[in-house]
């Protein structure tokens, strides 16, 4: 049952990730994009971080998504064609993705199955935000907010 | 077959190449933007596979670089798209071709 | 005996399950799950069906004349009437409009209302889906309507519905916030995400009489407020249908649709409704506890349901009543006022709770919210200030 649901998953999410990267219809692949982020974020649902999963719905569909919706809607001349295939790029991805898979199936020590673990509480994770990384935490805190009047004043009209 | 680190460190290499056939091929620069979300995504789930599989008990050290990527990702991408669109009030293009008044 | 009331559905289940008990466990699960969304679906489509005459009813009677009452007794066969109407529609699409995104946009908004009801405890051990976190699932899947209006509004290829998906998604990102955040005392207070045992901490009577609801502290009362009036703006009921104003953009980002996908849509407000009003009442109203002890053998989804009448009749009285706002007031009452309310309610919480829960950090409390709102009335006074009048014909 745990494998069929993530072969499901991982077939979806791969198929949705190359329809956002190839169409050629710009909504569309805007819209491809938010389905392959449902289907990562089923996989960390599968891999029992249930929270990451729920803040990565939270973030990427119901914000990112829309920015990305709206900004392909405020600069359009006309919603036209995007080459979506360069062979030169699909090369160079082809190299990557051949280069990996060769280090990882030719790593001997990651050929292991999952151990059982205790379930990961939002509690522990507060505690974990409040006690080991109440830093990164402020610091994250002061660069969202820094991101946030950065990109109200660069979107900001002129006053002439 | 229950799925191995393995299939999930492939998983995560074929949408990090992905996000990179995105990044190298697309020429608006949003799908740029996109590319790279999808190959920060990708790191995530790496991140996310190795707490899950490593030696038990352990802190949930992966988990949290995870969210704080998730954060920062969706920031940049915010500040990534008011460039776009700060760039497109002055030269009426997406097409990341055309952007070369810097060149030599 | 009442506790068997009380348990009457989970005893059905659980002997319906046993038929299956030779089968391998993930069969048993997938059983279990379906039956419980199969009963979801049938109790909150036949509320979608009867709010929805009961609706037109009571506006009715707000207006001073009967509401329908030609179909079945008192009119209550009017939804089925609907249905058969909106079913033999024909289904017409734009030319050149978007067919899968026009397609999708209706199936996806209301999936996600639906999904949303999962997570709501509407009895003793009756939450359908127990998830750590869900509070966070409920959100999180919710905010996926914008997307899915945005899609209704862009796949009509119409000027009409992409303006009417603007407002309504500007509208609805905007109250986000506020909603999240004056859910965040309660989260505080409680400690956890799950609305389980957010439910459970609302348990106790104080002397036996008043019930622990969170309404009943200052900072849960102004919580509520805000939530209730996010809630509002978040399924786009008037006061707040700038979305759907029919005076104004016809029907915005639902323009283009007819028959059965518009019925989709308004099915999706309802549910979307039904469902905030199930999380108002999980966070602030004590879930399905009764308010007094002597009333306990009533059964606790009796009580939930009585709670989730009693509100939709409040969105219904504020339907019949209020004028639509303008799109900038709405957004100026969410930036303005709302959120630095809701901001406080997170103070306000913490200092009752630091003050000891009693008397005295009920005052405090109390006092740090009336000190900024006090503050916010006068900064934000937007009456304009008229000149003397000058009379010159009446002596």
């Amino acid at each position: 049952m745990n494998s069929a649901a993530f072969i499901v998953t991982a077939i979806f999410t791969v198929a949705a990730a190359l329809a956002a990267a190839t169409l050629r219809n710009l909504m569309h692949a805007a819209l491809s994009f938010a389905a392959a982020f449902v289907g990562i974020a089923a996989l960390f649902f599968l891999l029992g971080a249930e929270f990451v999963g729920l803040a990565l719905v939270f973030i990427y569909i119901g914000a990112v998504a829309v920015l990305v919706v709206f900004t392909i809607l405020l600069t359009r001349r006309d919603v036209g064609k995007d080459r979506g295939f360069n062979w030169g790029g699909a090369s160079v991805a082809v190299a990557v993705f051949a280069c990996l898979t060769w280090s990882i199936l030719k790593t001997q020590s990651l050929a292991i199955g999952a151990p059982h673990i205790a379930t990961l509480t939002v509690k522990r994770i507060g505690a974990a935000l409040m006690t080991t990384y109440v830093w990164p935490l402020q610091c994250v805190g002061i660069l969202l907010t820094a991101a946030l009047i950065g990109a109200l004043i660069l979107v900001m009209e002129e006053r002439r | 077959m229950t799925p191995t680190l393995q299939v999930f460190l492939i998983i995560s290499a074929t949408l990090f190449s992905i996000g990179l056939l995105a990044v190298l091929s697309r020429r608006h620069a949003i799908f740029i933007l996109i590319g790279i979300e999808i190959m920060l995504a990708a790191a995530n789930l790496n991140f996310i596979a190795f707490w899950r599989f490593g030696p038990q008990p352990q802190p949930p050290t992966g988990v949290m670089i995870a969210l704080f990527s998730i954060a920062i990702a969706a920031a940049e991408a915010a500040v990534g798209l008011a460039m776009v669109i700060a760039v497109y009030r002055h030269y009426h293009t997406t097409n990341v071709d055309q952007l070369d008044q810097l060149r030599g | 005996m009442s506790k068997s009331i009380d348990q009457v559905f989970l005893n059905a289940k659980q002997w319906l399950l046993s038929w299956l008990t030779g089968l391998p466990t993930w069969m048993v699960q997938v059983v279990s799950s379906l039956i419980n969304i199969f009963a979801l679906l049938a109790v909150f489509l036949t509320l979608f069906a009867l709010i929805s005459v009961l609706e037109r009813k009571i506006l009715a009677r707000m207006q001073n004349r009967y509401g329908p009452n030609r179909v079945g007794p008192f009119g209550l066969f009017q939804p089925i009437a609907d249905g058969i109407k909106m079913l033999i529609k024909e289904d017409i699409v734009p030319m050149r409009a978007d067919k899968i995104v026009h397609f999708l946009a209706p199936i996806l908004i209301a999936a996600v209302a639906i999904l949303t009801l999962g997570v709501i405890p509407y009895g003793r051990n009756m939450t359908p889906f127990t998830i750590d976190g869900g509070i966070l699932f409920f959100f999180a899947v919710g905010s996926t309507t914008e997307l899915a209006v945005f899609m209704a509004g862009w796949g009509s290829n119409n000027k009409y519905s992409m303006l009417g998906a603007m407002r309504a998604i500007a509208q609805m990102i905007s109250y986000e916030l506020p909603l999240i955040i004056s859910v965040l005392p309660v989260v505080m207070v409680v400690g956890s995400l799950a609305p389980d045992r957010i439910v459970a901490a609302q348990a106790e009577y104080t002397f036996g009489l008043v019930p622990r609801w969170f309404v009943f502290t200052p900072w849960g009362a102004a919580a509520f407020m805000l939530f209730f009036v996010s809630g509002l703006v978040e399924s786009n009921r008037t006061p707040f249908d700038v979305p759907e104003g029919e005076s104004e953009i016809v029907a915005g980002h639902m323009t283009e649709y007819s028959g059965f996908k518009y019925a989709t849509f308004f099915m999706a407000e309802y549910i979307g409704m039904f469902a905030i009003s199930g999380l108002g009442i999980t966070l602030f109203l004590g879930g399905w506890h009764a308010p007094l002890r002597a009333l306990e053998f009533v059964p606790s989804y009796a009580w939930f349901f009585a709670k989730l009448s009693v509100l939709l009749f409040v969105y219904i009285w504020i339907r019949g009543t209020l004028p639509r706002t303008r799109i900038d007031q709405i957004m100026n009452f969410a930036w303005k006022f709302m959120l630095p309310m809701a901001f406080t309610c997170i103070i306000a919480a913490a200092v009752w709770h630091y003050a000891g829960r009693g008397l005295r950090g009920w005052l405090w409390s109390l006092f740090v919210i009336a000190i900024v709102y006090a503050a916010l009335s006068m900064l934000l006074d937007t009456r304009r200030k008229f000149a003397p009048r000058v009379y010159r014909f009446a002596e």
